[in-house]
């Protein structure tokens, strides 16, 4: 097993580098340069020294190497220094973004607690919907709750979630007006009733993004539990004179959920992606808003480092994905 | 058998795909309503076509409710929306058919590169995983941006979006097609026809083309279906964050985002679009699962 996870490991990292230099050459060959950003009325050499400042003239093997250098080394540094303050990073070159001329990070983990918030409870959410709908579909095969809930699957994975929030904002948020349609990010839970304030605007894009992650779980649920009903150790359970109940909660549910946690595990970078068209319907200040935000702003060191950490992110948890499903089912292992 | 059974005529292969796929109701429903949509988007205009109205008489027209001369109402400038709706479609439903067939001439080129040539799998194969473990939407977001205004100055505005948008959907969405192929490939590689045709001295590339491709078309029919799907909804997430195509060359995505901004007021501004991307991905994909049974010959005979 360790072997296998090490490897694992060890593959991730060339697709990880692999991954940051297609980010970074994307982003920095593209035309849009910070020079266009800088007012006409500034004089030839003061832009000069502005763009010298910004290193945009330093060839492009130097930048991508200080990129990564600022990304891998800089930026811990720099958070293991606010964590317990040290001065590791002191005088080191941190990224700084274009926009807002002050470091990417700190920014970033301003966002960050809003986007998990929503997006952690969303999938929660949509995992808890998925599972009961997928085991009593298996269950009940071709009856009438499974065709529905067939129906509410391909529903729920062709209808796209900026349209279901839509059609949440102007049913439940304009006509019913049960909750509001924008989200507050000022809002601390000190109290009782802030805490029912902040359950109240988290209802909508939760429910957007649990029901679209609910749609496409509750399927791979339903095939595994299929799967597995029809195994012989089924049979046999059911000879001794086990309880139904015993049979399907706990011998096939367990075998069937092996796969069904590695799809939650792949599915959770996805869900970051969904996020961005969330938190714009929905005005969460989350980093969804703030790629877009950067996007828009023409801020490249923001949309590398933002794009980067959703790489990160995808790339860890197809790993934490595979090493699950090898610790779950011994006989994924190779070793 | 029976001898009489043997009398008959056989079935064509397309008849037998035909009967097995109209047993999926799904299938059928789909097809059904994306034909409508089709005959909406590409007929519509030879019926309805909407009055040339000056800006002055359009600004006096402006959000007016559904009406015999509006069927769908106007929008904040005055115009059509029933004739928006379906201009916005041809191009909605061709970014999803044009992207597709990017998508799926890459995932088929690559797959059976990688499938047949033993050296080309696996740095074919690590290409393919780099790719989907790349952040996609974030980056179509980079690529449209960066590249759309440069694009615009070179083919015009409007061929520069969907240009752009068709090429960067179909470059990272292959992927899954690949997959699908090089398993076909490596199946079919080890079968006595290919052997065959090897031995008699056929080179690589009509091995490929005459033996192999044939018989991967049925798994690539399938992920086509379900692809253009996809680009649908890719294009429209693209329009909706106002990243994807510009406002006087609409797509359903951009009517829905236009219509954001007046959603209290006229929510059927946002339902009309939403719906019509919502019922062609549903149809769609029904479509692509009636397909995957019917072209399956082990599900055939059930």
């Amino acid at each position: 097993m360790l072997t296998y996870t090490l490897r694992r490991l060890l593959l991730a990292i060339p697709t990880l580098l692999l991954i940051s230099l297609v980010i970074f050459l994307l982003v920095d060959l593209a035309p849009g340069s910070p020079a266009s950003e800088i007012p006409l009325t500034v004089p030839p050499e003061v832009r000069e020294k502005i763009l010298e400042a910004l290193g945009v003239n330093e060839p492009l093997h130097v930048r991508y190497l200080l990129w990564l250098k600022q990304f891998f080394w800089i930026e811990p540094l720099n958070g293991i220094d606010a964590l317990f303050g040290t001065g590791f990073a002191e005088g080191m070159q941190r990224i700084i973004s274009y926009q807002t001329r002050s470091p990417v990070f700190p920014l970033i983990a301003e966002r960050l607690p809003q986007t998990l918030t929503v997006i952690g409870t969303a999938y929660l959410v949509g995992v808890m919907i998925a599972l009961p709908i997928g085991i009593y579909s298996a269950y009940r095969q071709y009856s009438l709750f499974d065709q529905f809930g067939t129906m509410f699957a391909m529903i729920g994975f062709s209808v796209p979630t900026f349209f279901t929030g839509t059609v949440f904002i102007i049913v439940f948020g304009v006509w019913l007006g049960w909750f509001p349609t924008k989200y507050d990010t000022t809002l601390e839970v000190t109290d009782w009733a802030s805490f029912l304030r902040q359950l109240r605007q988290m209802a909508m894009p939760v429910m957007v993004l649990g029901l679209a992650n609910a749609a496409a779980i509750s399927r791979y649920m339903r095939s595994s539990m299929l799967e597995n009903m029809k195994q012989d150790y089924v049979r046999t359970a059911r000879a001794k004179g086990m309880s139904e109940r015993t049979v399907v909660l706990k011998h096939v549910l367990r075998n069937s959920l092996i796969p069904v946690v590695t799809i939650i595990a792949l599915g959770i970078p996805s869900i970051f992606g969904g996020a961005i068209i969330t938190e714009n319907l929905f005005g969460v200040n989350g980093i969804g808003a703030a790629l877009i935000g950067a996007i828009r702003g023409n801020d490249l060191p923001m949309v590398q480092t933002l794009a980067f950490i959703f790489a990160i992110l995808i790339v860890s948890f197809n790993l934490i994905a595979d090493v699950l499903y090898g610790l779950l089912d011994p006989r994924i292992r190779y070793d | 058998m029976t001898d009489t059974a043997a009398l008959d005529k056989p079935e064509s292969q397309l008849a037998a795909v035909w009967r097995q796929f109209r047993q999926h109701k799904g299938a059928v429903f789909g097809l059904c309503v994306l034909g409508l949509l089709v005959a909406f988007v590409l007929l519509g205009p030879y019926l309805w076509q909407a009055e040339e109205l000056k800006v002055s008489e359009a600004l006096k027209v402006k959000n007016k409710p559904p009406s015999l001369r509006f069927p769908l109402g106007t929008d904040q400038l005055g115009r059509d929306m029933l004739d928006r709706m379906m201009s916005a479609g041809q191009v909605s439903l061709a970014v999803g058919f044009v992207a597709m067939l990017i998508a799926i001439f890459f995932g088929t080129f690559i797959g059976v590169m990688a499938g047949y040539f033993k050296r080309l799998d696996g740095p074919l194969m690590r290409l393919t995983d780099m790719f989907l473990a790349l952040p996609l939407i974030p980056l179509l977001l980079v690529m449209v941006m960066l590249f759309r205004d440069r694009l615009a100055k070179v083919v015009g505005p409007e061929m520069g979006a969907f240009l752009l948008i068709v090429f960067a959907i179909g470059a990272t969405s292959w992927m899954h097609a690949a997959r699908i192929v090089r398993g076909e490939v490596l199946a079919l590689k080890e079968r006595e026809y290919v052997l065959a045709a090897r031995s008699i001295g056929a080179p690589p590339r009509r091995i490929i083309l005459r033996h192999i491709l044939p018989n991967v078309v049925s798994p690539v029919m399938v992920a086509a279906t379900l692809g253009i799907a996809e680009a649908i909804i890719t294009e429209s997430v693209l329009s909706f964050l106002g990243l994807g195509f510009p406002p006087d060359f609409p797509t359903w995505g951009r009517l829905l985002h236009d219509g954001l901004s007046y959603m209290q007021l006229y929510p059927e501004r946002v339902i009309w679009p939403g719906l019509a991307i919502s019922l062609t991905v549903l149809s769609v994909n029904y479509i692509g699962d009636g397909l995957r049974d019917a072209l399956d010959p082990k599900a055939r005979g059930r």
